[in-house]
């Protein structure tokens, strides 16, 4: 749906009329039809004012139509798709991912916070039985104190048993929260198709522009273009490989703060 | 040991704190970028400040600046932790006055190592 070389058509169409115009404009002057020849100029201007509304008009419909199609259809069942039909533009989209991923990253958290001391405790049970059976090894240990052994080891059998259960349990969970990368995936290929076709409308709007300077004859000072800020953030570098402004690591980091004095 | 860990998203604050918790640095408080960083730091007597670059409101680069600019956190031992990984900005930042500079993703090793080499350091100026 986007627009195939926009400015192209309509400016060859003026540039046509322009150039029957001027042959025609030429006699009238040369035949003294002054008023004539003024009437001709109006009209060689009028045709390229309707040319640029035309252009403006059709980009503005373009962009528009860009913005409105940007929906998102998941599938019927789906139990988000509720909530998705709701949401109308990207930023909320891209909001809802932010969500999704939070939750993802705080529901595994969850399960690890839960799941290390369940396996502190059992690695603890286990060096405590170690010792004991060592002593019983060594033939350390008293006939009463290997009646306790006997019992400990039959408690830490038996907790063993339902902790790894537990851990068991819990990495299910934490598989089952990574559920959100196919619906943020979904969500990022349709935000990514909308940023496509507003970079292709954008581009054509950038060309109509150019073609808008060439029928008005305007110079464009381009020596004030924005420098970027100092040391503005730029958030994490997604082809540092392809880059030489940027480290692609720890040891980069560390090479060059030690070339600092670090 | 009182520290503040200054990052826009929770999930980030909670992994640096978990981290943080299992070097043994229990103590730890969160902020959510510079401005509300700032006020805790005035009155907290904090002992260590891990935080983010690129964050709304104040970026931890400014937070940085204005930490090293006031007379009672000017000594303040920073670590930033960031995505932030052009040259230029670890240049500025170790100008800045920075005490260790991790980028994301990273380790719990790094983490350590860096922390650790900050109070060497510390320790023997």
């Amino acid at each position: 749906m986007a627009l195939k070389s926009p400015g192209e058509e309509q400016v060859s169409e003026f540039e046509q009329i322009l150039k029957e115009s001027t042959s025609e404009l030429l006699e009238k002057v040369e035949s003294g039809q002054l008023s004539d020849a003024v009437n001709l100029i109006q009209r060689i201007n009028d045709e390229r004012n309707r040319n640029l509304y035309l252009e403006v008009g059709r980009l503005t419909r373009a962009l528009h139509d860009a913005i409105t199609n940007f929906h998102i259809d998941v599938g019927a069942g789906n139990p988000a798709s509720e909530k998705m039909s709701q949401m109308a533009n990207a930023t909320d989209r891209l909001n809802y991912v932010i969500r999704m991923t939070q939750d993802a990253a705080n529901q595994t958290m969850d399960k690890v916070d839960e799941s290390a001391p369940v396996a502190e405790r059992l690695s603890e049970q286990a060096s405590s039985l170690r010792k004991d059976w060592a002593r019983l090894v060594r033939r350390e240990m008293k006939p009463d104190e290997f009646r306790g052994l006997y019992r400990k080891i039959d408690d830490f059998l038996k907790e063993a048993e339902d902790q790894a259960g537990t851990l068991s349990s819990n990495f299910n969970d934490i598989l089952l929260a990574q559920g959100y990368q196919d619906l943020t995936g979904q969500v990022l290929i349709k935000v990514i198709t909308l940023v496509q076709e507003i970079e292709e409308n954008l581009v054509n709007l950038v060309c109509m522009a150019g073609q808008v300077d060439q029928i008005t004859g305007i110079q464009r000072d381009t020596s004030d273009r924005i420098t970027e800020e100092a040391h503005a953030p730029e958030g994490p570098i997604i082809n540092a490989e392809q880059r030489k402004d940027v480290v692609s690591g720890q040891d980069e980091v560390d090479d060059l703060l030690s070339s600092l004095g670090f | 040991m009182k520290i503040l860990i200054v990052d826009d998203f929770s999930t980030m604050r909670r992994i640096v704190k978990n981290l943080l918790r299992d070097l043994g640095f229990t103590n730890t408080h969160e902020a959510d970028d510079g401005l509300t960083a700032i006020p805790l730091l005035e009155t907290g007597n904090f002992d260590f400040l891990v935080t983010d670059w690129n964050m709304p409101g104040m970026t931890g680069f400014d937070l940085l600046k204005t930490c090293r600019a006031d007379p009672k956190l000017k000594d303040l031992p920073i670590l930033m932790v960031t995505a932030e990984a052009k040259r230029e900005q670890i240049v500025a930042a170790a100008q800045a006055g920075v005490n260790g500079y991790i980028v994301k993703p990273f380790t719990a090793a790094v983490l350590k190592e860096k922390i650790e080499k900050i109070f060497e350091r510390i320790e023997q100026q």
